[in-house]
């Protein structure tokens, strides 16, 4: 039997493996964006690529969101894999027009003639004190729209994983990454050539009473208050659909009707967001098999204040998702 | 065929022969428009109809300077763009009409076709929405190696938005092989671009390191002849270049735009179309040259409305495509 090599990596040292072993295999990836070069990005989780490829593959831009995301679109429809390196998910918003009206439409108005094998890399998340520009979770808003595919590891193995399965994707994609699992968060990772399919969710711990759902830095929140509610006698299954599109909605539907309990965990924020379009999926898909309606659980309708206390208030928690999960089974 | 550096001479070199393929060239883009307005009065053509008479020499200039594997962008206005890189009338038509046979599959209709056998990368219905998309090609051409170059159509419009500013910047820094061709018709829909517009067209470009010209677009010799320089410029490495072509929107900002006195004078329009039209100043210099008479005109006339009939009865017989399709080429 052959063995299997795991070594532990943290998040970014996998997006960063993921991103060394593509840009090896296939010379049409290329990389770029603010500081992605010899800064190796604030978070440094591209240390060590532009001494590999050098700036021809790894280029410093402007701080032109648009403008080099524009480019991207440009470069990926005549040849090039690019990679635009979006610092802050907070700055997608500068690039809304070449995502949405340019990259996610380019191959179905031209009749399917031309292609964009584009990757955006991006973050999420809050709890980091960069108030309310730098901590938001926008990837609800490129999951609503079609042409785009959106990603969200969160694990170092699903993070490397799926973006190889990314770079390799023959449409734009948007890859969203938690920054605060880039140093903190450590996971197996083989050494093996591997990747993960999009549309393919992940049951991160089976249990019998209540399904939580939940996405990239939820997941974690998610598998520890299913260790609360053990701790309580209840078994909680944690499934992470790890690509908000496309969507395994077939996974998420069975786990609701096996368990009949369901909470929806996500960093975004709870109106309009991907818990409700995933609660919605699961309340068509699981209606008769269901106890309790489909609960969600986001981020607060507030931008994210700077002041510690009141931002660790806006996100799901541990706590707060046990306390729900216990309402929701009638145990409080 | 002939290749860029013979072309680049332009004027000199150009023969008869040549400057009667422009001519014809040029009645085509004004006959399909004519075909077009036609069209859309007979309530056949859905949507919306931006007329392109009265700049024919611009994309026929500029177009008879690129080579098949040249990029262009276009814009809302763009059915001359198309018509000049080498699209055919009929499946121009067909696209319109919304018909199957159209180079979208009728999916992208007036204001987004596409065609990859002519190098165009996409006309585009937000105003300045393909300069990222053009100055993408070109870093694809130089990273890829390749001698060809991009051409970004815009109207004076353009000039309003920022993300031109960020890619020219970008052009400039990474010396890339585009060419930025302001089409200046005077009219942002229906303002005079001097209220729009501050100081000096060129200059802007110039104060990134740009090559910046202006020429009189109506004069197809002026236009090919500039845009030839810049092009082979561009080819030979010599960077990117920004092109006013100085020219004049015969009809309305779109066909249903019928009482314009608001905005311009009849006294105007007629003097653009009487002293200052583009297949006039060019059949009259041909003559003077001793080039041509008006039987050739006359003939070519004929021939290409010959020619535009039968594309018009082809894509009006055409069929739509099937309820189905309007799934397909959502995804690569």
């Amino acid at each position: 039997m052959l063995e299997t090599l795991t070594r532990e990596l943290t998040f970014g040292q996998a997006v960063r493996e993921a991103l060394a072993e593509e840009m090896r295999r296939d010379p049409r990836v290329c990389i770029f964006g603010e500081d992605v070069a010899e800064a190796g990005t604030p978070f440094k989780v591209l240390s060590g690529l532009v001494e590999e490829f050098g700036t021809e593959r790894v280029l410093d831009t402007p701080i032109s969101e648009a403008g080099f995301t524009g480019i991207a679109v440009g470069a990926a429809m005549t040849g090039l894999r690019p990679i635009v390196d979006i610092m802050f998910g907070d700055f997608i918003t500068l690039t809304m027009d070449q995502m949405v009206n340019q990259a996610a439409k380019v191959h179905y108005m031209s009749g399917g003639a031309w292609k964009v094998p584009m990757v955006m890399r991006t973050t999420l998340g809050a709890t980091r004190r960069s108030g309310a520009q730098h901590s938001q979770s926008l990837h609800a808003w490129f999951s609503h729209v079609p042409g785009l595919k959106v990603v969200m590891p969160s694990t170092p193995y699903d993070a490397k994983g799926l973006l190889k399965t990314a770079i390799r994707d023959e449409n734009p994609v948007v890859f969203f990454e938690d920054k605060m699992m880039y140093t903190k968060l450590k996971g197996p990772v083989p050494t093996e050539e591997y990747t993960i399919p999009f549309g393919v969710a992940d049951v991160k711990r089976v249990g019998r009473d209540i399904t939580l759902v939940a996405t990239s830095s939820m997941v974690q929140v998610a598998l520890g208050a299913a260790d609360l509610l053990e701790e309580t006698g209840m078994s909680a299954e944690v499934v992470d659909p790890r690509t908000m599109w496309p969507l395994d909605e077939k996974t998420l539907i069975e786990s609701a009707k096996k368990t009949s309990r369901v909470i929806v965990i996500d960093e975004g924020y709870e109106r309009y967001g991907v818990t409700a379009e995933i609660a919605a999926v699961i309340a068509e898909g699981a209606f008769y098999n269901l106890d309790a309606p489909v609960k969600r659980m986001g981020a607060m309708h507030i931008p994210i204040p700077f002041s510690p206390p009141l931002e660790d208030a806006t996100v799901p928690t541990e706590k707060s998702v046990f306390e729900v999960a216990r309402k929701l089974c009638g145990q409080a | 065929m002939t290749t860029a550096t013979d072309k680049s001479a332009a004027n000199s070199e150009t023969t008869a022969g040549q400057w009667i393929r422009m001519y014809r060239q040029m009645v085509s883009v004004r006959l399909f428009e004519e075909q077009v307005n036609e069209l859309y009065t007979r309530a056949l053509m859905p949507g919306l109809a931006h007329l392109y008479i009265g700049e024919e020499a611009v994309a026929v200039g500029v177009c008879e300077t690129l080579r098949a594997d040249d990029y262009i962008t276009s814009t809302h206005r763009g059915h001359g763009h198309c018509l000049a890189k080498g699209a055919s009338p009929d499946r121009m038509f067909a696209e319109l009409l919304g018909k199957e046979a159209g180079y979208c599959k009728g999916k992208g209709g007036s204001m987004h076709i596409a065609d990859p056998a002519t190098g165009n990368l996409g006309a585009n219905a937000i105003v300045a929405g393909s300069v990222g998309i053009a100055t993408g090609a070109a870093l694809s051409a130089k990273r890829l190696g390749k001698d060809n170059v991009a051409v970004c159509f815009f109207g004076e419009g353009a000039l309003g938005q920022g993300v031109l500013y960020e890619v020219m910047n970008v052009a400039s820094l990474w010396k890339l092989p585009v060419i930025y061709v302001c089409e200046n018709n005077l009219y942002t829909e229906y303002t005079h671009f001097s209220e729009t517009t501050a100081g000096d067209i060129p200059a802007r470009a110039a104060a990134f390191g740009l090559q910046a010209e202006s020429v009189d677009g109506q004069d197809v010799r002026a236009v090919y002849a500039t845009a030839g320089r810049l092009i082979d410029r561009a080819r030979r490495e010599g960077g990117p270049s920004f092109l006013v072509c100085n020219t004049y929107r015969y009809t309305g900002h779109h066909v249903g735009d019928i009482n314009r006195e608001y905005y311009r004078s009849k006294e105007e329009e007629k003097h653009w179309k009487t002293e200052r039209d583009p297949l006039k100043l060019l059949a009259d210099w041909l003559v003077a040259q001793g080039l041509a008479d008006s039987t050739q005109f006359k003939r070519i006339q004929s021939e290409v409305e010959a020619e535009m009939k039968k594309a018009v009865e082809f894509a009006v017989a055409a069929p739509y495509p099937s309820v189905s399709e309007a799934g397909e080429d959502v995804y690569a």
